[in-house]
């Protein structure tokens, strides 16, 4: 991938990114089968069906090359803008400028990536490969039992909304779509990623930890 | 005014430089700011000293030589000027101003403040030519432009290749000027017949050069003298698409 020019490594960049953010929408969607009160029954069914439909599983691995790609391109490019200034100014313009948010995409990047090897670790591999069977529901409220677990989930999400604030209105900008027309929708489209979503995503664990203290 | 001047200072381009502190005195706020480096080279210079080397040509905003790297602004604070046309009423009395070469692995520092700024020429180069009819000059309205078009290829045309850009980025990437020369000869008939090679041309020398990727920060066109938009980087984007994909 690293003989791409900046351009279509940008492009590639923007394609992957807006792919990650359906996923947000999909994952959201089907997470909120955790607010329903049946106990979880119904988020169980849901849960059964996406580890065991074939479909599901060749979607899951495009979803990981899709995250492998952005990874990976995202690393080369930040390592050709590190080598592009040698020597650092004493006064730097910071804020002045340009966002915290675009300035800082490789970190809350990282931060990201961490979470997402957390997140696996903590549901998909106790449910997909545990050595005893689970049931989905229980091992989400097992999970959010603990508000430290709680609050480093909280925080993930603002840390996503950050990186999603400059990366979804960014990536139009990389594909070469804009227009003084567009701009406004393009914003709303950009809210709804970067607020909205880490907004509803935050609800869950919260949810659970609420009728875990005082439920 | 009084003002405490931290100039950056290299003797050459192979020795390692530092920072040395300049208080200058009498300062007229009317002054610009290379006028204010005048007068204290000028003490230099009667002191037996080096004067700071800096570059300046028309000082009025259009040659694009004089870039420097105030405070963290490229071309100081200030909307749509060059460091000529930075006046020293925008500082305080007393204040520390620390003054920086546009640093960039594609513009490597020559002296003192001084950058070797010529790797944008070879990405004008890389651009190659424009086929036009040659012979008696052409009727007025011969070829047909957009009034719109020609706006905006005339504002993409007002680069005047200082480096603000560059020297602002992040990533140190010179996106705004590539995008700049590209789109003004991408929105005109008399450059659309070798827009693809251009574009791709351009993007590759760029990157040889040692420039980094566009992050869509926003900071080139806020320092742009001359105020060219993000609007053209987009238009890089898409004439580089159609050239991929031709």
């Amino acid at each position: 991938m690293n003989n791409l020019s900046c351009v279509l490594k940008k492009w590639v960049m923007a394609l992957s990114g807006l792919f990650l953010c359906s996923f947000l929408v999909v994952h959201l969607s089907g997470n909120l089968f955790l607010l329903n009160p049946d106990g979880g029954a119904l988020f169980n069914q849901y849960a059964n069906f996406m580890s065991t439909n074939l479909w599901i599983r060749v979607t899951e691995i495009i979803l990981a090359l899709g995250f492998v790609v952005h990874i990976v391109l995202g690393m080369l490019l930040a390592r050709q803008a590190n080598q592009s200034r040698p020597v650092a100014y004493a006064v730097s313009p910071g804020n002045e400028t340009s966002s915290f948010a675009s300035r800082y995409m490789w970190l809350t990047g990282a931060f990201v990536l961490f979470f997402l090897v957390v997140h696996l670790k903590t549901f998909f591999y106790t449910m997909r490969f545990g050595d005893v069977p689970h049931v989905p529901y229980e091992v989400v409220k097992a999970a959010f039992e603990s508000p430290i677990y709680v609050i480093f989930y909280l925080i993930s999400f603002f840390v996503l909304g950050w990186h999603l604030r400059h990366g979804v209105t960014s990536s139009f900008q990389s594909l070469g779509i804009r227009h003084p027309k567009l701009k406004p929708w393009i914003h709303i489209f950009g809210g709804l990623f970067w607020f909205v979503i880490p907004l509803a995503y935050s609800v869950i664990p919260l949810y659970f930890l609420y009728f875990h203290m005082w439920g | 005014m009084n003002v405490i001047l931290k100039i950056w200072r290299q003797p050459s381009k192979d020795t390692p430089g530092g920072f040395e502190t300049y208080p200058v005195a009498d300062v007229s706020p009317d002054m610009s700011f290379l006028e204010m480096l005048d007068v204290l080279n000028e003490t230099l210079t009667q002191s037996g000293k080096e004067p700071i080397a800096f570059e300046s040509d028309c000082r009025e905003g259009i040659c694009g030589t004089c870039g420097l790297f105030i405070n963290g602004r490229a071309h100081g604070p200030g909307l749509g000027i060059t460091t000529c046309e930075l006046r020293m009423r925008r500082f305080k009395s007393g204040e520390t101003i620390v003054v920086e070469p546009w640093r960039a692995k594609a513009f490597p520092v020559l002296k003192d403040l001084i950058v070797d700024r010529s790797s944008f020429d070879r990405i004008i180069q890389s651009g190659g030519y424009v086929s036009v009819n040659t012979g008696n000059a052409l009727d007025g309205n011969t070829l047909p432009i957009a009034k719109t078009k020609a706006d905006e290829a005339f504002d993409a045309a007002t680069c005047i290749g200082c480096g603000a850009c560059v020297a602002t980025c992040k990533n140190a990437s010179a996106m705004l000027f590539t995008a700049a020369k590209v789109s003004q000869l991408a929105l005109l008939p008399q450059g659309e017949v070798e827009a693809q090679d251009r574009v791709i041309n351009m993007v590759k020398t760029m990157e040889l050069e040692g420039f980094g990727h566009c992050s869509n920060t926003g900071a080139c066109e806020i320092e742009c003298p001359k105020q060219i938009s993000l609007t053209h980087i987009a238009r890089l984007h898409r004439e580089y698409l159609k050239a991929t994909f031709k």
